[in-house]
């Protein structure tokens, strides 16, 4: 840092960093929402598919309509949020794989939907020239609430019964938990979150295209929350922080650091398989 | 004698296999009603049918007067039905204390936005349940062990978890399966002493159970399923010495000797 003041190197450092920086908060926001689904025992690969349509439907209404961002951000939440409630009464009458499978079929449906849907979403090309309106400190001030919530719930009689429901869910309901209820406010609140994120995304990129948020996408959310682990809500974004920063921090390696990552995440998974924060929420007071 | 369940024709069908086959059983609300049979009579079956974890095939249940055929769970326990399970089924990463709050789940009123914003009334009634709940950890004994993974809790004091967890809904009606399997005589008798204390706050008990002299003292009326038929009811003497139920148990050779004993 010689002849450079604090101010001038953290601008340097946020001007280099920028997009990384931004990815941190999106992908923190986005580990929340598969942490969310996860909570109440539930394996869902449609985090992506959500993403995309907040991120479509934001883009959409700042291009088309010019609508404010105020305005914009709840509307993408709100779009996956209905597209979740509609796919929700017959897809979650399935569980653990099988409802992983039928998600991922929303992700493949929206894809060729973004591709042929030439006149409103740029088809293959995508959409590009969305104005920069996700500020570093928004992204983060909602991911800071998003974490706050969650442990503000897990520590009332909804985090136990969602704990129940993963642990056992014929007992949970035994317990009196509304198991329907339940799986479907857990799908629609994840929904709200990936397309906060969906939105965020597109207007600090400035670019979508129909391939961000297919199955790629979809499994990278998971690994999120696979790794950091779900015993509390800071413990997914704790593994969306690892995962996006790591092919950062091994760029010395140069093309050894996808390796280094996959192993990582081998290594984690096969002997960490609480995630890397194993500690639960105190649901008591 | 009011009655607090009644099941009608209730039949439970697995594709070849009658579990469950056009079973009455009325239980007296304040009365300790057991149901015995032979391994496979279908008693276990019956539980599930009763608490909604299974759906019936046909027949009707009504608690209270109240049609609860097909009824999920959830309603089920709102309306007063609890239950333990033969295979414990703890969450057993939450604390014993924890489990027992998951049983009030239907009590909690408190709304989701309460909770997120912590708001005083959310807080006075999760304090007012943590209360309760270690008043009935008190109740069965468990007092000194709310804080532990309940996992590790000993087998005889994941049965007594069961309980509270169970009570902590503030059951009318209670269904206890197999509650003293495994259990030696000194932690049976014990149960029963903590089974009576929990008939006595007016909460009406439904129990399968095996250990013959546990059923026989505890209970005012039992009855005895056999292929998931019934084929007895009455007051333990009653069914102790009902033909049809000692051939259930013995077999056709042993219950004919012990007719011819009796009668010479």
């Amino acid at each position: 840092m010689d002849g450079m003041t604090m101010a001038e190197w953290l601008d340097d450092f946020l001007f280099t960093y920028e997009t990384l920086i931004h990815a941190l908060g999106v992908n923190g926001l986005l580990a929340l929402s598969m942490y969310c689904v996860m909570a109440v025992g539930q394996l869902s690969l449609g985090q992506a598919a959500f993403m995309g349509i907040g991120a479509y439907t934001g883009a959409l209404l700042t291009l088309n309509l010019g609508l404010p961002f105020w305005l914009v951000l709840p509307l993408s939440a709100l779009a996956p949020a209905v597209v979740a409630l509609v796919i929700g009464g017959p897809t979650l009458r399935l569980s653990g794989v099988y409802l992983a499978i039928s998600t991922i079929a929303l992700g493949e449906v929206l894809r060729v939907l973004y591709i042929n849907a030439e006149w409103l979403t740029g088809g293959a090309l995508g959409l590009s020239g969305i104005p920069r309106k996700a500020d570093l400190w928004l992204i983060y001030l909602l991911l800071f609430l998003a974490v706050l919530g969650f442990w503000a719930v897990g520590r009332s009689k909804i985090g136990r019964a969602m704990e129940a429901m993963r642990e056992d869910e014929a007992v949970a309901g035994v317990m009196g938990v509304n198991l329907p209820v339940y799986k479907m406010g857990a799908l629609v609140v994840s929904a709200m979150l990936a397309g906060l994120a969906g939105c965020l995304t597109a207007h600090s990129n400035s670019f979508i295209g129909p391939n961000e948020f297919g199955f790629e996408m979809a499994v990278t959310i998971l690994s999120f929350a696979l790794l950091g682990g779900i015993g509390t809500p800071i413990a997914p974004v704790i593994g969306a922080l690892v995962l996006t920063s790591l092919p950062e921090i091994l760029r010395p390696l140069q093309d050894f650091r996808l390796v280094i990552n996959g192993l990582i995440i081998v290594v984690a998974v096969l002997f960490l398989p609480r995630g890397v924060i194993p500690f639960r929420l105190r649901r008591a007071p | 004698m009011t009655v607090l369940l009644s099941a009608s024709r209730l039949t439970k069908q697995f594709t070849g296999l009658l579990a469950v086959n056009e079973v009455d059983v009325e239980v007296a609300a304040g009365s300790v009603h057991g149901i015995i049979g032979p391994n496979g009579a279908g008693k276990t079956t019956l539980f599930n049918l009763i608490s909604g974890l299974l759906p019936s095939t046909s027949g009707t249940l009504t608690l209270d007067g109240r049609d609860v055929t097909s009824a999920p769970p959830y309603q089920r326990t709102r309306l007063g039905v609890a239950r333990t399970f033969q295979n414990i089924r703890m969450f057993s990463d939450m604390t014993v204390v924890e489990n027992v709050m998951t049983g009030m789940h239907t009590r909690l009123k408190s709304s989701g936005v309460a909770s997120l914003l912590r708001l005083p009334g959310f807080r006075r009634e999760e304090r007012a349940a943590r209360d309760k709940a270690m008043e009935l950890l008190a109740f069965v004994s468990l007092a000194d062990k709310a804080r532990i993974r309940s996992g590790d809790l000993s087998y005889g004091d994941q049965r007594r978890l069961e309980i509270a967890r169970a009570l902590a809904g503030d059951p009318r009606l209670l269904l206890l399966d197999e509650p003293a399997a495994g259990m030696n005589p000194t932690e049976t008798r014990d149960l029963g002493t903590l089974l009576r204390q929990v008939a006595k706050r007016d909460i009406t008990l439904l129990l399968v159970e095996h250990n013959m002299g546990f059923v026989m003292d505890l209970c005012d009326r039992i009855t005895v399923l056999n292929f998931g038929r019934k084929i007895a009811e009455g007051g333990p003497r009653e069914v102790r010495d009902n033909p049809a139920v000692i051939e259930a148990y013995l077999g056709t050779k042993v219950a004919a000797r012990l007719a011819k004993a009796h009668g010479a």
